[in-house]
């Protein structure tokens, strides 16, 4: 089979050839028609088979033509130029960048154009006079980039990045290598007249140097101390605020009184080491949203029906000002963003995303439609009963769950330790000095304060967000996106699995056809796909493109569709119904009816029925009979309990079902096992899971491509690598485990300063070099660790 | 050796320039996106190339 050239998909409808070239859709072949035409043609060359195929509708972007939402959007608007920042999910390799910064080679209007590759961004300035912004999303679309605009851009953000943790890392590195210049001639005791001489200038001169250090970038641990004791806490921040502050003091006093040089260049060391790993632990993936609700999956705009004197105008409205009794036109694929009643005769919506629930859902004139459904039939004329806040769907969004700043009392392995920990060196320190005010009080305080600075747990405060800043980049590689390191520590400690069954175990896009009852021989296949062909209802569409080949299909001599019941159709003299059970007099009883299935009936005699089930993903059985072993395992679906049976059969006998779960009650199912003392872990995909994705303790939201929508949760896992949960979740035991490990290493290098401590003897060269080789050691040692694991990891994949 | 204050004076004024240059870069966004300047660096040559080819393949 031939590859397309443009997207590189193999052409398994149709292969045009053009330009002795091969392409999978007209799409494919119009996009390189235009990047031929206008010079791009370097496309290709950078990377094979680059493009992705361009599917959209020119109205989608009508909202654009809104004065009030354009000028949300853009960034900058002065006389004719226009800034716009778009952000483009089909963003992927660096044909991608070459092709979107040279823009203005396809249309003179853009002036210039900027792509931010990690945020798969592209910000655009253009000249307003010649190109609007509705105009240029329909460029973009149509090379196959298509801008993702939804409600979230629209609202007003606050585009400050913080980046105060750049600016601390800055001034601590800063001071710390003049610090250490300055105190190198002290480092050997040599002397020597004019070293001597200078001394005390530079002493100061480092005294300065410390103080951004110690009243800016280590701000952070002073104030998080002072919390902790405030509220009887004792965090880590509390040893290493202890530590700073001691070594602040003490080196103070020793610089005023001219007794030393005190230990100013551990001081600024130990902030920057701090600092540097908490750098590495805040690295996350930008163009990923942890933190999505209903506002990135709802549209800007729909389109609004205005009646003036009899005459029907059409203009565009922003979903916030959508009143009560506004008439709106939803065209076929667009997302209702209110709860409405429907002016059309018939509407067919799909509500998989909000409910579960996979089948759509038939409509009526005068029946109200829930917001947040997607309208799958034609062009609909809906009347609105609510605004958008007060709606259906963005009503589950004022539950707690989403307000509250979630698991604040979740413990922290350092958070365990830390409290012995400062127990411990405070009483190490009173002890040891206590001691020698009868050997030699003169020392007693020093001491004490070496004790201090000595056992300031830098190390250990660095294990943990090296181990995990490492092992965020291996789930990455894995397919697993997390959304801060906190969530492995979380993930290790689960013992109950909870799965979304639509979309999550099973996939999302296409369901299983089977055939029950009489077979049913050529010919009446095809009258059977004839009839089909006629019809608009879902489950008719998936049945048709299965029954139906390439052969010519008779022609119906009659036709009716009978609302909520069926199809009936002639050709020559045979009739053919199809539809419920009812109505093509099947003999099961009708409580079988919980399945989704299609009855055939010919000439009057029933012939059986196509039962529809969902296709679950490869690998999912063995999943969960590995999974059995060690967790208990729950599926909570907002479908039918049509597929019961079916998933009894796959699944192992102790896994718990639970069907009819609208979105309220899957988050108390997760509280309600959560209050029996169970460590849950949450896998859903769609925003019907949300709630109980906030609710639990590891969110974890399914995704068959990680730059499409995925409700708010912890961790976005690619839908190919669901099979290999537990490795993931046993990754995450290796990782704490591997902290454990650091914890011990570095409480041995403890062990040895804290005894040269004792003693009276310690130096500031020997903190100096103690404090750096503790952390380093720690860092290299978690390096190699998780370097190793996750060798191991893909040696695995591979493998597979 | 009164000259030692003048070169302190010198080393840490030139420290605090590189210092302020390193803030303001951070404040322009120079560090927001590291990776799409390493790609886009390597495009200019390759456009030159194809105009050349494509100049050459036009006056054959």
């Amino acid at each position: 089979m031939d590859n397309c050239f443009h997207c590189g998909d193999p052409c398994i409808e149709q292969t045009i050839a053009h330009d002795e070239k091969k392409f999978c859709c007209n799409g494919c072949k119009l996009v390189y028609e235009i990047l031929s035409d206008n010079d791009l043609g370097n496309y290709y060359n950078i990377e094979n088979n680059p493009g992705t195929s361009p599917s959209f509708s020119k109205d989608k972007f009508n909202f654009l033509e809104n004065e009030e939402i354009v000028q949300k959007l853009l960034e900058f608007n002065e006389q004719d130029v226009q800034v716009v920042q778009l952000s483009i999910p089909s963003i992927h390799c660096s044909s991608c960048i070459w092709v979107l910064e040279n823009l203005q080679r396809i249309h003179h209007g853009v002036k210039s154009s900027q792509v931010d590759f990690p945020k798969k961004t592209v910000r655009v300035t253009f000249n307003s006079n010649e190109l609007e912004l509705k105009a240029l999303a329909i460029l973009l679309a149509s090379i196959g980039y298509e801008p993702y605009i939804s409600l979230d851009d629209y609202e007003e953000k606050d585009k400050k990045v913080d980046r105060s943790l750049i600016y601390k890392l800055g001034v601590a590195g800063f001071a710390f290598g003049n610090v250490m210049f300055l105190s190198f001639p002290e480092y050997f005791e040599v002397q020597e007249f004019w070293l001597d001489q200078f001394k005390g200038l530079f002493r100061w001169m480092m005294f300065a140097f410390s103080l951004p250090v110690v009243f800016y970038a280590g701000i952070d641990y002073l104030k998080s101390a002072y919390k902790g004791i405030k509220s009887g806490v004792l965090n880590i921040d509390i040893p290493i605020a202890l530590g700073i502050v001691v070594l602040f003091v003490r080196s103070t006093i020793e610089i005023v009184f001219d007794l030393g040089t005190g230990f100013l260049d551990s001081l600024t060391g130990l902030v920057f080491f701090l600092l540097l790993g908490r750098f590495f632990q805040q690295r996350t993936y930008a163009y990923l949203s942890f933190d999505r609700d209903f506002k990135s999956y709802f549209p800007i705009a729909v389109t609004r029906l205005l009646k003036k004197d009899g005459l029907v105008d059409e203009d565009q409205v922003p979903i916030y000002k959508i009143e009560k009794g506004d008439r709106l036109l939803i065209r076929s694929g667009e997302i209702l963003p209110v709860d409405a009643v429907l002016l059309s005769d018939k509407a067919s919506m799909d509500y998989s995303f909000v409910t579960g629930e996979s089948d759509h859902i038939t409509k009526y004139l005068g029946e109200v439609l829930y917001a947040g459904g997607r309208q799958q039939s034609g062009l609909i004329e809906v009347e609105a009963i609510k605004n958008v806040e007060q709606s259906y769907l963005t009503s589950l969004w004022s539950n707690d769950v989403f307000k509250k700043k979630r698991h604040s009392s979740f413990q922290t392995l350092v958070d365990r330790i830390s409290k012995k920990f400062t127990v411990t060196i405070i009483t190490i320190a009173v002890i040891g000095a206590f001691i020698w005010l009868f050997i030699n009080p003169l020392i007693a305080i020093n001491v004490f304060t070496a004790v201090l600075i000595v056992a300031c747990p830098c190390a250990i405060a660095l294990s943990t967000p090296f181990t995990m800043g490492n092992m965020l980049r291996i789930y990455g590689h894995m397919g697993l996106y997390l959304k801060e390191s906190v969530i492995i520590e979380r993930m290790s400690q689960i013992d109950t699995i909870v799965f979304d069954k639509t979309g999550t175990i099973t996939t999302s896009s296409s369901s299983q056809i089977e055939y029950q009852g009489d077979p049913l021989n050529e010919f009446e296949e095809k009258n059977l796909a004839s009839t089909l062909r006629g019809s608009n209802h879902p489950l008719s569409r998936a049945l048709y493109n299965e029954l139906k080949k390439n052969d010519i299909l008779p022609a119906l001599d009659d036709f009716k569709e009978v609302a909520g019941k069926g199809l009936i159709s002639r050709i020559d003299k045979e009739v053919i119904k199809v539809g419920s059970p009812s109505f093509t007099a099947s003999q099961i009883a009708q409580n079988e009816h919980v399945e989704t299935a299609v009855h055939i009936n010919f000439n009057q005699q029933y012939k059986g029925k196509y039962t529809f089930k969902n296709r679950y993903r490869t690998g999912v059985d063995t999943l969960f009979k590995r999974l059995s072993k060690h967790y208990k395992l729950h599926v909570v679906s907002g479908d039918n309990a049509g597929e019961k049976k079916h998933l009894k059969e796959l699944l192992p006998s102790d896994v718990i079902l639970k069907f009819n779960q609208q979105p309220e009650q899957k988050l108390n199912y997760i509280k309600d096992l959560q209050s029996q003392g169970a460590r849950v872990m949450m896998v859903g995909d769609g925003l019907n899971d949300a709630g109980a994705l906030a609710q639990s303790d590891v969110g974890i939201s399914i995704a068959e491509n990680v730059n499409v929508f995925t409700p708010a949760c912890d961790a976005i896992m690619d839908a190919s690598i669901i099979d290999r949960m537990d490795d993931v979740i046993t990754l995450s035991r290796k990782a704490v485990n591997i902290i454990n490990w650091c914890f011990i290493l570095s409480l041995f290098y403890n062990l040895i300063g804290i005894s040269i401590a004792l003693s009276g003897n310690l130096t500031p060269v020997m903190a100096a070099v103690l404090m750096p080789l503790s952390s380093l050691s720690v860092v290299v040692f978690t390096t190699v660790m998780t370097n190793y694991l996750g060798r191991k990891i893909s040696n695995k994949t591979s493998q597979n | 050796m009164s000259i030692i204050y003048m070169l302190l004076a010198v080393s840490v004024v030139v420290a605090l320039l590189f210092f302020v240059l390193f803030i303001v870069s951070v404040k322009d966004g120079q560090y927001d996106d590291t990776y799409t300047p390493s790609v886009r660096m390597l495009f200019d040559d390759e456009v030159v190339k194809t105009k050349e080819e494509n100049n050459q393949i036009n006056s054959k």
